[in-house]
């Protein structure tokens, strides 16, 4: 465990110094959830039937989103795609650690730095100034709590696996699309998962996407009760343990044909 | 002039053939660019199939809106990869080389590449907008014709104004401000739906700071034939495109004063 922790600590520290880069993201999130909510408004402004979620919930659901944007696996290990592409990433196979968990390591702290510098700040504003609610009670904040961790463990087995790819694909490109989109699209950050066709819905239930952000939102404001915690943080460890073994399974091969070009 | 058109073409020609030694990374691309910015629209469409309309607007309507800007980004996108990598070249002091030769700035910068994935997103675009066209039975009259090209052509105008915008604040940042990502991918978000559903500070600036309005909501009125329950004239809506040619000129005199207050970042 100890190299790892020393990894997730040391490269967490290091992210934490890009500061101006937060802010600029924190700005275009807050910029970015204003237009959001007011095409969410103009929706719910003339719907007279009653839907999945009220008005309000949406106006959470959306802050919590722009606030908790960077724990999700948008990007890749640049480090990682440049060492695949130069051929350094040869020296990698050469520690005397496991691969795979030394890259989820870096792949989690990925996650954490960005989080933890925007979404404190925008968490204030949203809180004070855009209709941000507090947990819709003590249960409530802990499952929400819980499930994020959960989120944070799936998301990092997902981009470990982008990650791996580019032993493949070398570039990369596609596959980083193929996940931005499908986190984009499936995990509910454009539009609340419950406002899906319902014909839609066993399909998003079963997919690990929703894990990320919809379940964890939805347990924050209620509309999960926190009861129900277990079922949400069971479908994101089982997905969990599926991608890392998906993930070690394919690093196993992937670092057998590996060929490193140059001299 | 016409010396920097074909230097232009020249460059462009160049770019082509580079992108098309890797023929099957190039149709990946834009098969992949292509479904990611149709998942939007699919996104767009949940939204219609929960609520139906969003208030007086159809999905066809929203589709027709979502075409036009989708596509003027993606022209804008495809020829301003230059503009995108300058901060990199202030950086690195690369820029230095290209004040040395006898040509302008921001026709070398232009010519970088024309980043031809983003045929995507046209496609795309185009696809939803003749969608759009077919279930409203609109009528392509050569004039209606006319305001749709002159729109997409004012969007891709200001966008690239935009980029030019960014680009210039490097000369004095060194450093690339995503900040203009609000204005620009923001923009096409915006522009996306009907300007009028939006609240009237938001309105205002995405008329009066950024003309993102007159490339988008008031032409498409036109095209659609609706009056607009912000008041504004048939003949503004038509002449409205032009806006976007003018912010273009505008952003290119910025970017002239920038270049002549560089100071190299040194090695």
């Amino acid at each position: 465990m100890g190299p790892y922790l020393a990894v997730l600590s040391a490269r967490i520290r290091m992210l934490l110094q890009y500061r101006a880069a937060a802010l600029a993201g924190m700005s275009t999130q807050l910029f970015w959830g204003l237009i959001r909510v007011m095409i969410f408004e103009a929706f719910y402004r003339t719907s007279t039937q009653a839907q999945p979620m009220t008005f309000a919930e949406v106006v959470n659901y959306v802050w919590l989103g722009q606030a908790l944007f960077a724990l999700l696996p948008w990007s890749p290990d640049n480090d990682i795609r440049a060492m695949v592409r130069n051929g350094t990433v040869a020296y990698e196979l050469v520690r005397p650690i496991d691969l795979y968990t030394f890259w989820y390591s870096r792949s989690l702290a990925n996650r954490i730095a960005p989080t933890l510098l925007r979404s404190v700040p925008l968490f204030c504003l949203a809180f004070l100034f855009f209709d941000l609610q507090a947990p819709a009670s003590p249960a409530a904040a802990g499952a929400w709590a819980l499930a994020t961790v959960g989120a944070l463990l799936m998301g990092g087995a997902l981009s470990n696996l982008v990650n791996i790819s580019m032993l493949w694909t070398i570039a990369g490109e596609g596959t980083i699309q193929m996940m931005a989109v499908c986190t984009y699209i499936f995990s509910g950050m454009v539009v609340p998962l419950p406002l899906f066709p319902d014909w839609a819905q066993p399909i998003l239930n079963f997919m690990p996407f929703r894990g990320l952000v919809d379940t964890p939102f939805r347990l924050y404001m209620g509309h999960i009760p926190a009861s129900q915690v277990l079922a949400v943080v069971g479908h994101q460890l089982l997905w969990t343990l599926a991608l890392v073994g998906l993930g070690r399974f394919l690093l196993h091969r992937g670092s057998r044909r590996l060929v490193v070009q140059g001299g | 002039m016409l010396n920097a058109l074909c230097l232009y073409g020249r460059y462009i020609d160049i770019s082509f053939r580079s992108q098309m030694q890797y023929r099957a990374s190039f149709v990946m691309l834009s098969v992949g660019h292509g479904l990611m910015t149709g998942l939007e629209f699919l996104a767009i469409w949940v939204l219609f199939d929960r609520f139906v309309s969003l208030d007086t607007w159809s999905l066809p309507e929203v589709a027709l809106f979502y075409g036009i800007i989708n596509i003027a980004f993606a022209l804008c996108d495809a020829c301003s990869r230059g503009f995108d990598l300058f901060a990199g070249m202030v950086k690195s002091g690369e820029f230095d080389r290209l004040l040395l030769r006898p040509r302008s700035t921001a026709l070398q910068l232009a010519g970088q590449e024309l980043t031809l994935k983003r045929i995507g997103r046209l496609s795309q675009g185009l696809a939803v907008l003749l969608w759009a066209s077919h279930a409203l039975q609109l009528t392509w009259t050569p004039e209606k014709l006319l305001l749709v090209l002159l729109t997409i052509v004012g969007g891709a105008c200001l966008f690239y104004g935009l980029m030019i915008l960014q680009a210039t604040l490097a000369f004095w940042t060194t450093e690339s401000l995503e900040i203009m990502n609000t204005v620009t991918y923001g923009g096409v978000e915006t522009a996306q739906y009907p300007l009028v559903i939006y609240r009237e500070w938001f309105r205002r600036f995405f008329t009066y700071v950024i003309p993102l309005a007159c490339v988008s909501y008031f032409p498409a009125l036109s095209i659609l034939d609706r009056t607009d329950p912000l008041g504004s004239t048939r003949l503004f809506q038509w002449l409205a495109p032009l806006v976007g040619l003018l912010f273009f000129a505008l952003c290119l005199r910025l970017w002239n004063f920038g270049v002549r207050h560089y100071r190299s970042t040194g090695s």
